[in-house]
C-alpha cells in the first residue's frame, strides 16, 4: 500500500520565513552588505556634521584669542549647569569615536568582502566610464584622513608634537596659540592643507553616496545630489585650509 | 560606403578549464570591412583556427540582436566594448581602427568562474531570481485589459528596470564586483507595480540575501549603469536600499507576531 506523504513547506507568506538561529536584530541587519551600507552612510552623516562644525567653530580664531579660546571653554560648558562641566562634550566625543570606529570597521569589512567578490583580477587595464577620482580613492583618502587626525590630536589636544610655549609648557586651554605656533612650522601648515584636500576628495563622493545607500531618492532632488556633496565638501575644505594659510601668510598672529 | 578595417592585432584571453591559469593569445586580422560585428570577426578568427585544426575560441553568443543578454566580453576593458548602450553582438567594427590592439577578456568576479576562454557561468544570477520566488496572481476567467489600474510613469518605470537581460556586464564593470544594480533592477520592475506588493518585502530580503552570498558591495562609482547594455539607472539601487530596510524591520515585525 502506498503511503501520501505531504512535503515540509514554509508556509506561504508575504513575509519571509524565520531562520533558525537569528542574532539581534541590529547584528543581523550589519551583519549584511547593505547593512553595513547603512552604517557607513549613518556614521558618515554625524562625521559630517563634526567636520562642518569644527570647521564654523574655528572660523572664531578670526576674531581674535580671546573668542577663539572663550568659544573651546564653551564647549566644555554646553548645557552647563543642567550637566557637569565637559559631561555633554564626552558624551559628544564618545559618540563621534564609536561612529569613526563603525565607519572604519564597516569600510573594512566591506573592502574584504569586495575583495573576495573578485579573486582573479582583469588582466588587462581597465577602462573607467564613471568611477572620479574621488570614488577610486575612499580608501587612501580615508587612510589619509585617520593618519591626519591621529596628528592633529597629538598637536592641538595633547601638545606631544606642539612647540613649547615660552614658559616651556603646553597649555591645552590657549587654542589659538597653540594653533598659532603649530601652523608657523610651514611643513606642519602644508601638511594640513594636503590633508584637508584629502578629506574634501572623500566627501565629495561619500556626502553623495549617502543618499544611494540609504535609498534617499526623489526624481525632484536626485539633481541636487551631487551638487550638495561638492559644495558641501568646498565650504569645509575652504574654510579648514584658510586656517593655516592664514597663519604662514601673518593674517593669524600671537 | 563600406570601408575595409587593416592589420588589426587580437590579445585574445585562452583557458583551458576552470583551473587552467590562462594567458592572452595573439592573433592579428589582416583585413575586415568596417560592417562586420564584433562576433563576426571572431567567428572570421575561429573559422581560420578550425582550419588550420586548433581549437575555436569559444565565446558565449545566442539572438546576436542584443536582447538575450547571452553575449559578454570585456573589450579594451570595458564591459561589451566602447560603445555606449551596446551589447558586444551589436558592436561593430567601425567603433575600431585599422592597426588597433583589441584586448578580450571574460567577465572576471568570483561568482562568475569561468568556464572556458571566454565563457563564464553566471548561473549566480539565476540563484538571486529564483530566490526571489513567485508573485500571487489570480487565476481563472482572462481578466479584463487595465483592470488594474497603473500610472504612466510607474509603468515607465517598471518597464526601464524590466529592460534588464541579465548579461553580467554591472558586475564584470564594478570594481567591487557587486550585483546591485542587477538585483536592484529585478526588484524594481515588481516593486513598482501593483502586481508586485503582496511579496514586495519578503522578495527583497530574499533576493539581496542570495546576493550577498555571492556577490561584493556597492560604493556607488556607477561604473555598472555606464556599460549596462540597457542603461540601468542607478536609481533601481536606491529603490533596493529602500526595500531591504523596510524588508527587514516589516517582515520582523510580522514574524515577531507567530
Amino acid at each position: 500500500m502506498s503511503t501520501t506523504t505531504t512535503p515540509s513547506r514554509a508556509p506561504v507568506s508575504g513575509t519571509a520565513v524565520a531562520s533558525r538561529h537569528r542574532k539581534p536584530f541590529l547584528l543581523d541587519l550589519y551583519g549584511t552588505a547593505l547593512g553595513k551600507k547603512y552604517a557607513m552612510a549613518m556614521s558618515g552623516i554625524a562625521l559630517m556634521g563634526f567636520v562642518l562644525f569644527h570647521m564654523i567653530g574655528n572660523l572664531k580664531m578670526y576674531f581674535g584669542a580671546a573668542d577663539l579660546n572663550e568659544y573651546a571653554e564653551f564647549l566644555k560648558k554646553l548645557l552647563y549647569p543642567l550637566a557637569p562641566k565637559e559631561s555633554v562634550l564626552w558624551i559628544l566625543r564618545l559618540g563621534l569615536l564609536g561612529m569613526l570606529a563603525l565607519h572604519l570597521h564597516a569600510a573594512w569589512s566591506l573592502t574584504v568582502l569586495n575583495r573576495q567578490a573578485r579573486p582573479v583580477r582583469y588582466q588587462s587595464a581597465r577602462d573607467y566610464q564613471e568611477a572620479s577620482l574621488a570614488s577610486r580613492s575612499m580608501r587612501l583618502s580615508g587612510i589619509v584622513v585617520v593618519l591626519f587626525l591621529a596628528w592633529h590630536l597629538l598637536d592641538l589636544t595633547f601638545g606631544v608634537v606642539n612647540t613649547i610655549g615660552a614658559d616651556g609648557e603646553f597649555v591645552r586651554a590657549e587654542v589659538y596659540a597653540n594653533v598659532v605656533r603649530s601652523f608657523e612650522r610651514w611643513p606642519v601648515a602644508l601638511f594640513y592643507v594636503v590633508a584637508n584636500l584629502f578629506l574634501g576628495l572623500h566627501l565629495s563622493h561619500g556626502a553623495w553616496s549617502i543618499f544611494q545607500s540609504l535609498g534617499w531618492n526623489n526624481p525632484r532632488f536626485n539633481s541636487w545630489r551631487r551638487a550638495f556633496a561638492r559644495g558641501f565638501a568646498a565650504i569645509v575644505v575652504i574654510g579648514n585650509v584658510s586656517f593655516p594659510i592664514a597663519v604662514t601668510v601673518g593674517i593669524v598672529s600671537v | 560606403m563600406t570601408r575595409k578595417l587593416t592589420n588589426l592585432t587580437l590579445k585574445v584571453w585562452r583557458q583551458s578549464g576552470p583551473n587552467d591559469k590562462g594567458r592572452f593569445e595573439t592573433h592579428v586580422i589582416e583585413s575586415i570591412t568596417d560592417e562586420a560585428s564584433f562576433l563576426e570577426m571572431l567567428d572570421v578568427l575561429n573559422e581560420r583556427l578550425i582550419a588550420k585544426g586548433e581549437e575555436a575560441v569559444v565565446f558565449d553568443h545566442d539572438c546576436r540582436e542584443g536582447i538575450c543578454g547571452t553575449c559578454s566580453l570585456m573589450i579594451n576593458g570595458q564591459a561589451h566594448g566602447p560603445q555606449r548602450a551596446t551589447t558586444t553582438c551589436q558592436l561593430h567594427m567601425r567603433s575600431f581602427k585599422s592597426n588597433d590592439t583589441i584586448v578580450i577578456e571574460p567577465w572576471r568576479a568570483g561568482a562568475f568562474p569561468i568556464v572556458k576562454d571566454l565563457m563564464v557561468d553566471r548561473s549566480a544570477f539565476d540563484r538571486i531570481v529564483e530566490s526571489g520566488g513567485f508573485i500571487t496572481a489570480p487565476t481563472g476567467g482572462a481578466p479584463d485589459a487595465n483592470l488594474i489600474p497603473v500610472p504612466k510613469p510607474v509603468a515607465d518605470a517598471a518597464m526601464d528596470s524590466a529592460a534588464c537581460i541579465g548579461c553580467g556586464a554591472c558586475v564584470a564593470a564594478c570594481p567591487n564586483g557587486a550585483a546591485n544594480l542587477f538585483v536592484g533592477a529585478k526588484i524594481a520592475h515588481l516593486n513598482l507595480l501593483p502586481q508586485g506588493q503582496a511579496e514586495r518585502y519578503k522578495r527583497a530580503e530574499a533576493m539581496v540575501d542570495t546576493m550577498d552570498e555571492h556577490f561584493g558591495s556597492c560604493t556607488n562609482h556607477g561604473e555598472c549603469s555606464a556599460a549596462c547594455p540597457k542603461e540601468i539607472s542607478l536609481d533601481v539601487i536606491a529603490l533596493m536600499n529602500k526595500d531591504y530596510r523596510s524588508a527587514k524591520f516589516k517582515n520582523r515585525k510580522e514574524l515577531s507576531r507567530n
